[in-house]
């Protein structure tokens, strides 16, 4: 497994998908206190950025996703993440809008992440790499626009991780940000969710591979470890009613329980298929890290402690979806977010979406999502002047 | 875009009821429409009066249909929510037909003219000559074209006449800066005089400031 994930990357080998690097002494600032480079980010773009520069979506993508949103997946071989929402004719059209996706800081394919050589030791950075928030991928994002010649994004959209990002976006650069789309998110990691984060990472660093960290450079992976984390965080990405219907407590491939612990329900077996395919793209420590970063995120506690703070006079306009069945970002995480954008007179959209999917919702096919997600933004592009 | 402009056609004929409450809203302010419902009149005065137009819908059907219409429209309850907004973050906030389905009319009535630097306020008049008809000669509460269901399944739980609402305006110090009755032809008339108003009118249409 050492070949894969980010170390495809690390060494060079050809990835689809464009790149941007910063040398040395174009460093980042990181919210730790740290300045950090040299660092690469690695990016797709679908559609064309129009004369004006007015058309750039940004697509923020969630824990374990990747900047092949809308094409083929070089290492799943997979179609990409979000098909269902973006690409010619979908919601966010690309023959519309010029969609812009980077894979984000601590990731494993092609952004400089913890499986990438430091520099500094000419070894892989592994615990070596600076702990990164939601901010600093987003702060490193504003550098990818910047280099694009985009002085405004006509859209943020993400989901999960995403959502956060894209709020961080909406507070950090209010003005670069005419409308913001999170879904399926929060604006704080609850106490549950970053338990279960812990959890995974717990699962990583018991795996007598993890070596503290140091795996990459000792040739072994700690593959055991990240498929139980992976298995533990897929339980919350789906809901009881979504597992009830897809597996029962149906046997798989056995008339009758073996009295053992082989993988007798249909339920187990799934889940060590997602844990195994998971590790054969996926880089553990980028999963410490990036976990991390989503457990530290807290948006009102960066303003003072008052979640309204953060969007202050901000003339983006919002659209906040949440679907029934996600019990990992409920409804009631994006209801405080409109709470405090109308403590902020914001100009803010909230629909929850019926489905028993689960917090996977917003990657599956929801046609009520879809429709919504069209009509927000053709009502914005009315607004925006774009045709 | 053809999806826009069809529901721009339908827009321009909204009803009379709501027409009358876009008559009185100034071109490019700042409105909340409470209980917007499919969000005709929203979609009316952010298409042809250029407001900066807000929705709150307590149906999730309703909401999800106004922003798929390209409305800004968030779910939520005028008994609750309008505590978020800080004071005079409109220029409008609008009620029509629902201040009977409130829980507390009065405390939302405050809420609007606290958030709203004016308000607007519709609703069926209990007082008009059909209903007491109803009342009188059948014994039985009214049910009225405007007021169709039966009193255990109506939402309706605070009905008032024109005449209810305004001692109410009084009691809370607002300034009474428009009144309307419209009969059950849809026609429109000032509450000059309230008595003849409170018969004739089958709704009561109110805009108003605080003191």
């Amino acid at each position: 497994m050492a070949t894969l994930g980010n170390h495809t990357a690390a060494q060079g080998l050809p990835m689809p998908g464009k790149r941007l690097d910063f040398a040395a002494d174009q460093p980042l600032s990181l919210d730790s206190g740290l300045s950090f480079g040299p660092f690469s980010l690695a990016y797709q773009t679908y559609g064309t950025l129009n004369a004006e520069r007015s058309n750039a979506v940004l697509i923020c993508h969630a824990l374990t996703g990747d900047h092949f949103v809308a094409e083929q997946h070089p290492i799943t071989g997979k179609p990409g993440w979000w098909t269902t929402l973006v690409g010619p004719g979908r919601p966010i059209d690309t023959e519309r809008f010029f969609v812009i996706c980077s894979n984000v800081l601590g990731g494993c394919l092609g952004t400089t992440g913890p499986g990438d050589t430091n520099p500094a030791t000419g070894r892989p950075y592994g615990l070596g790499f600076p702990v990164i928030t939601i901010g600093d991928m987003v702060r490193a994002q504003a550098r990818l626009i910047d280099h694009l010649g985009i002085d405004q994004l006509f859209a943020v959209v993400g989901g999960s991780m995403g959502a956060m990002q894209v709020l961080q976006w909406a507070a950090a650069y209010p003005e670069r940000v005419f409308a913001a789309v999170p879904i399926a998110g929060a604006a704080r990691h609850s106490a549950q969710n970053i338990a279960f984060h812990e959890v995974g990472r717990q699962a990583i660093m018991a795996d007598p591979d993890w070596r503290n960290g140091d795996y990459a450079a000792q040739g072994v992976n700690p593959s055991r470890g990240l498929s139980v984390a992976r298995m533990a965080a897929h339980i919350t990405y789906l809901s009881e009613a979504a597992l009830h219907r897809k597996f029962g407590r149906n046997l798989q491939d056995r008339t009758a329980v073996t009295y053992g612990f082989d993988a007798d329900f249909q339920v187990e077996s799934y889940l060590r298929h997602q844990g195994s395919i998971f590790v054969d793209r996926f880089d553990a420590n980028s999963y410490l890290y990036i976990t991390r970063a989503m457990d530290y995120f807290d948006l009102a506690i960066q303003h003072g402690g008052q979640l309204a703070n953060a969007f202050r006079g901000t003339r983006t306009r919002f659209c906040l979806v949440s679907f029934t069945s996600d019990w990992l970002f409920p409804t009631a995480e994006s209801r405080a977010v409109v709470k405090a954008l109308n403590a902020a007179a914001a100009n803010v959209s909230f629909v929850e979406i019926e489905s028993d999917k689960g917090h996977d919702a917003f990657l599956l096919d929801e046609p009520e999502f879809f429709a919504v997600m069209r009509g927000f933004l053709d009502g914005c592009a009315e607004h925006r002047g774009l045709k | 875009m053809a999806l826009l402009e069809t529901h721009h056609d339908a827009a321009k004929r909204i009803r009379v009821d709501l027409q009358l409450i876009a008559d009185m809203v100034e071109p490019g302010t700042r409105v909340l429409d409470i209980g917007c419902g499919d969000g005709a009149l929203l979609d009316y005065l952010v298409h042809f009066k250029q407001v900066d137009g807000r929705g709150m819908e307590l149906s999730q059907a309703g909401v999800n249909a106004c922003v798929t219409h390209g409305l800004s429209v968030i779910q939520g309850d005028a008994d609750t929510d309008l505590g978020n907004y800080p004071d005079d973050a409109f220029d409008y906030v609008i009620l029509s037909q629902t201040l009977q389905a409130t829980r507390d009319p009065r405390e939302v009535i405050e809420q609007m003219v606290r958030v709203g630097r004016a308000a607007i306020v519709s609703f069926p008049n209990f007082g008009h000559w059909a209903a007491r008809w109803h009342l009188f000669w059948k014994g039985r509460m009214p049910e009225t074209k405007g007021m169709p269901l039966k009193w255990y399944n109506t939402p309706n739980i605070h009905f008032c006449t024109i005449r209810d609402f305004v001692e109410l305006c009084r009691e809370m110090g607002l300034t009474i800066e428009r009144a309307i009755s419209i009969n059950d032809r849809g026609q429109a008339g000032r509450v000059s005089g309230l008595w003849l108003a409170n018969i004739l009118g089958e709704q009561g249409m109110f805009l108003l400031r605080r003191r």
